[in-house]
């Protein structure tokens, strides 16, 4: 009796023990989580780079215009039924709740899709949200070195039949200060008033 | 007597015109009533008005498998749609990712399965019409087991979240145009 209780107090001993090491572990693999998700400066990692494009007039557009404001840069395609749009319609409303500050900002939307979105089409699809938002298309060669640049990651998915496709794409929004250096970035997937947050004192500087 | 008859007859017909009233205005209230077929109830089916030009729109629906046996959305039809996909979108590491949902989406026994915007949806492909406010857009959806059903879907606003977004913005800090939409306003 005195023997099975002894062993228990071992069983016991060892149990703790073994919580004791897992949650140190699990400790420590959350704060490498958390550092990782830290998305505030991606220090020595330089994001973006000069480039030229096509605006959605047809006249050209270079990087160099830039200078001096801080702008918001993200990338997607018209045939694409939710998140484009989606992310389109906050850019629009956040804007017009910047109201006259958003006149400090630019704001440039980068088609992935340049083979099926023309300047032209650009033009009509972005013609449903706020008008200060640019469309920028340009050579698929073009795109391709703008989206490296970016770390923007995008690929055409064939559908079954091989009839159509649909894009994968990078969706954050870059927030790129007057110096262009990348400061932040919007989710679609955060609340609304941090982005918001995020994007008043992307102006304030 | 006379006219308290008469009255009567007044009061009546006003009781008659407003409950006309009521059950003329009720469907343009009321959600479309759920579809059963077979073994499944299907509602609340929605889709959102696209920007212009654009060639693809989501299709939302809920569906819940009664049956005893799992079932499939494998396919279906829209009036506005050259064809339509059963497709997934999924966030990976900050990347959007969309793909067709091969051999049909399953609903398990007992399981309600929600299509809604950020994950499943049909997708109207090679759109011969955009979607308009207030104009139903009437397709089929087609189940392995149970079969073909016609539906309706709703049209909300352009990028709402849900079938009863009026108000997407959830913006209260800004005076913006949404405002006239605000009273409309759902949780979420």
């Amino acid at each position: 009796m005195a023997n099975s209780s002894g062993m228990l107090k071992k069983i016991r001993l060892a149990a703790l023990a073994a919580i004791a090491v897992l949650a140190a572990g699990y400790g420590v693999f959350m704060l490498g989580a958390a550092r990782q998700s830290n998305l505030g400066l991606p220090g020595a990692v330089k994001i973006g780079a000069p480039f030229e494009l096509t605006r959605m007039d047809g006249s050209h557009f270079s990087s160099k215009a830039l200078a001096g404001k801080p702008y918001a840069i993200f990338f997607g395609f018209t045939n694409c039924p939710d998140i484009c749009p989606t992310t389109l319609l906050e850019m629009t409303e956040h804007l017009q709740a910047l109201g006259p500050k958003a006149n400090d900002l630019n704001v440039l939307f980068v088609t992935v899709d340049p083979t099926r979105d023309t300047a032209e089409h650009l033009k009509l699809y972005l013609s449903a949200f706020d008008p200060r938002i640019i469309g920028l298309t340009g050579t698929p060669d073009e795109i391709k070195a703008v989206a490296k640049s970016y770390h923007v990651y995008y690929e055409k998915v064939p559908s079954t039949d091989g009839s159509d496709y649909t894009m994968n794409h990078t969706a954050s929004v870059y927030l790129m200060d007057k110096d262009s250096n990348l400061v932040s970035t919007l989710s679609f997937q955060e609340p609304q008033e941090a982005r918001q947050t995020k994007l008043e004192n992307l102006l304030k500087g | 007597m006379l006219k308290t008859s008469k009255t009567l007859k007044t009061s009546l017909s006003l009781a008659l015109a407003v409950a006309g009233a009521t059950l003329f205005l009720q469907p343009s209230i009321a959600r479309a009533a759920d579809i059963i077929v077979g073994d499944l109830v299907i509602s609340k089916p929605w889709t959102r008005v696209t920007p212009p030009g654009a060639k693809v729109a989501g299709g939302f629906v809920t569906i819940t498998n009664n049956g005893k046996a799992a079932d499939r959305l494998i396919g279906g039809t829209a009036e506005i749609a050259g064809h339509m996909e059963i497709h997934e979108m999924t966030m990976d590491g900050g990347i959007m990712k969309m793909h067709e949902v091969a051999g049909g989406l399953e609903i398990k026994p007992g399981e309600t399965v929600e299509l809604k915007p950020g994950s499943y949806h049909v997708m109207f492909m090679d759109l011969k019409a955009a979607p308009v406010e207030g104009t139903p857009v009437k397709g089929t959806l087609k189940f392995k087991n149970a079969g073909e059903t016609k539906l309706a879907y709703d049209v909300a606003p352009l990028g709402a979240k849900s079938a009863g977004d009026m108000d997407h913005g959830k913006m209260d800090n800004g005076a913006n145009d949404m405002k006239q939409m605000q009273d409309h306003k759902h949780g979420q």
